[in-house]
């Protein structure tokens, strides 16, 4: 599996080595996809509201605007399906996710220490990952309705009325999830943000925050020599 | 009306209320279509054309007296019509002139995201100002009565304007001034509806039609388009009137308590996560204790 391709880079190498934690194909379709999400909550929220209508001016205008979200949905969703091609064996939701889900507080409180280790994503990460694939699902499909929403026949109207309100509470349920996500990489965990640019995580890192993981990459480079 | 400019509402620096503020009842402009007398001329439908510029085009005939199945972007004002069969076995056709209703709680402005896309004028007219529309097409969900349509060509939505282009000018809407029957009438909204009243009245004594009444939907707080319908208790039957039209509900969640439920979340996320951060800081790596990361 992948942590094995990973592996093999960190095999036969000093603890202090580098890990590989993502490889460049996932890296580029994660920011493919953090593009293009960007872009959705950008014009989502200038549709949404009218406190943020002025957002629409930063891509073009609501018209330019209402004419690309369609299509830059269609490309999130492209870069969530390929992220569920890559990871979806590795977000595997089991018991000691949910024993580790269970303690969720101190990690909230940094107290990594006493957390049940994890594998190469945390209960926290699959979550998220999880959350994102069916959000996805139901913006696609509320989203087409709206996009085409003059083709709907009028004995079909509510299909409109279920999309305006499916779209809406699932777009800020992923905003939530996008937050929370932004916040913890890029900001709290120190050496998240670098490991999904240049892929590498140190030894240090990957045994503080995934051990299992760790152990695993550990063992199978022993199990080469 | 179009005088308002000159009626003074309320005055700077100025002990008690205007002089004259709200004397004039009059304000209100208001459409009323009798369909009791309509005939299925058309002309209203031509006069719509001409007067706003757009060309007759290519349609769907399905046997009936009816032009299109229903309003287009380029077509605003489309007589309905339905062949009724009444319970002695008689028939009526049924016309009833279909157009924007001009409502006064509209959900076409509701729902619209963009700032001065759809106005309303102080005399009830909904208008859309098509250089601020973005093309959403969320006026098409908000619409009770199925009447923005959106241009592929334009990527915005049109609809009947009441000719306000003309109200302004002291003119009655185009239909108004093309009906032979004297069906249409355009005036004030007591004027109106004292007009139509009367006429229901009318058919309710003089003609047989015990269930004649006025339509003017209280669930859109009224509107600034009213019918004399000889049958009040089944609009249905005028081409598809609703019973009893309201911005829809989900429209009403979704501008409302979901709007500001979301933008609370919002905000609670982004002061939660600042205080997360200045609580309890940033995550760290820890060292590899000597023991650890080995396997015999």
């Amino acid at each position: 599996m992948r942590s094995n391709v990973a592996s093999r880079s960190a095999s036969a190498s000093h603890e202090d080595d580098m890990i590989l934690r993502y490889t460049l194909g996932e890296r580029l379709n994660h920011w493919f996809g953090a593009l293009t999400y960007a872009y959705l909550l950008i014009t989502g929220l200038a549709f949404w509201s009218p406190y943020f209508f002025w957002l629409a001016a930063l891509v073009g205008g609501g018209s330019t605007a209402r004419f690309w979200h369609p299509w830059f949905g269609l490309a999130f969703s492209a870069s969530l399906f390929w992220m569920f091609k890559d990871w979806r064996q590795d977000m595997r939701v089991d018991n000691s996710d949910r024993a580790w889900g269970r303690v969720i507080s101190n990690y909230i409180r940094n107290e990594d220490d006493k957390l049940p280790p994890t594998t190469r994503f945390n209960y926290g990460q699959k979550l998220f990952f999880w959350g994102m694939c069916y959000s996805v699902i139901l913006l696609l499909l509320s989203g087409v309705a709206l996009w085409y929403t003059e083709a709907l026949p009028w004995s079909l109207r509510y299909v409109r009325y279920t999309a305006i309100l499916i779209h809406a509470s699932v777009a800020f349920i992923t905003i939530g999830l996008f937050l929370i996500h932004v916040y913890m990489s890029a900001i709290l965990e120190k050496g998240s943000l670098a490991s999904m640019i240049h892929g590498k995580v140190t030894a240090a890192w990957a045994w503080t925050f995934h051990r299992i993981w760790y152990d695993d990459l550990r063992g199978a480079s022993r199990s080469k020599q | 009306m179009s005088q308002a400019v000159t009626e003074i509402v309320r005055i700077s620096g100025h002990a008690g209320p205007a002089p004259g503020a709200g004397l004039n009842r009059e304000f209100h402009v208001c459409k009323l279509v009798d369909t009791t007398t309509c005939i299925g001329c058309k002309a209203c439908e031509v006069a719509c054309l001409e007067w706003n510029g757009y060309p007759f085009t290519e349609t769907t005939f399905d046997n009936t007296y009816q032009t299109m199945p229903e309003t287009a972007w380029n077509y605003w004002n489309l007589i309905k019509f339905n062949e009724h069969e009444r319970e002695d076995g008689s028939t009526m056709l049924l016309m009833r002139k279909d157009q924007c209703m001009h409502c006064e709680d509209p959900g076409c402005l509701a729902a619209c995201p963009a700032d001065g896309a759809i106005v309303q004028y102080a005399n009830g007219i909904v208008d859309f100002q098509e250089a601020h529309c973005i093309g959403c097409g969320y006026c098409i969900t908000g619409c009770p009565f199925n009447i923005p349509k959106f241009s592929p060509a334009a990527h915005k939505v049109f609809k009947c304007t009441l000719c306000s282009d003309r109200v302004t000018q002291g003119l009655e809407p185009a239909c108004i001034k093309a009906c032979p029957t004297g069906c249409l009438h355009f005036g004030t909204k007591p004027e109106m509806k004292e007009l139509a009243e009367t006429r229901a009245k009318q058919l309710r004594e003089h003609s047989g039609f015990a269930d004649a009444g006025v339509y003017d939907p209280p669930g859109v707080g009224g509107t600034h388009v009213i019918y004399v319908l000889h049958d009040a208790k089944n609009p249905e039957l005028y081409g598809g009137l609703p019973k009893d039209p309201h911005v829809p509900i989900s429209v009403r969640l979704w501008k409302g308590p979901l709007k500001w439920i979301g933008n609370l979340a919002l905000l609670g996320g982004l002061v939660g996560m600042a205080f997360h951060y200045m609580r309890y800081g940033p995550k760290k790596e820890q060292e590899i204790p000597a023991d650890d990361g080995r396997r015999p």
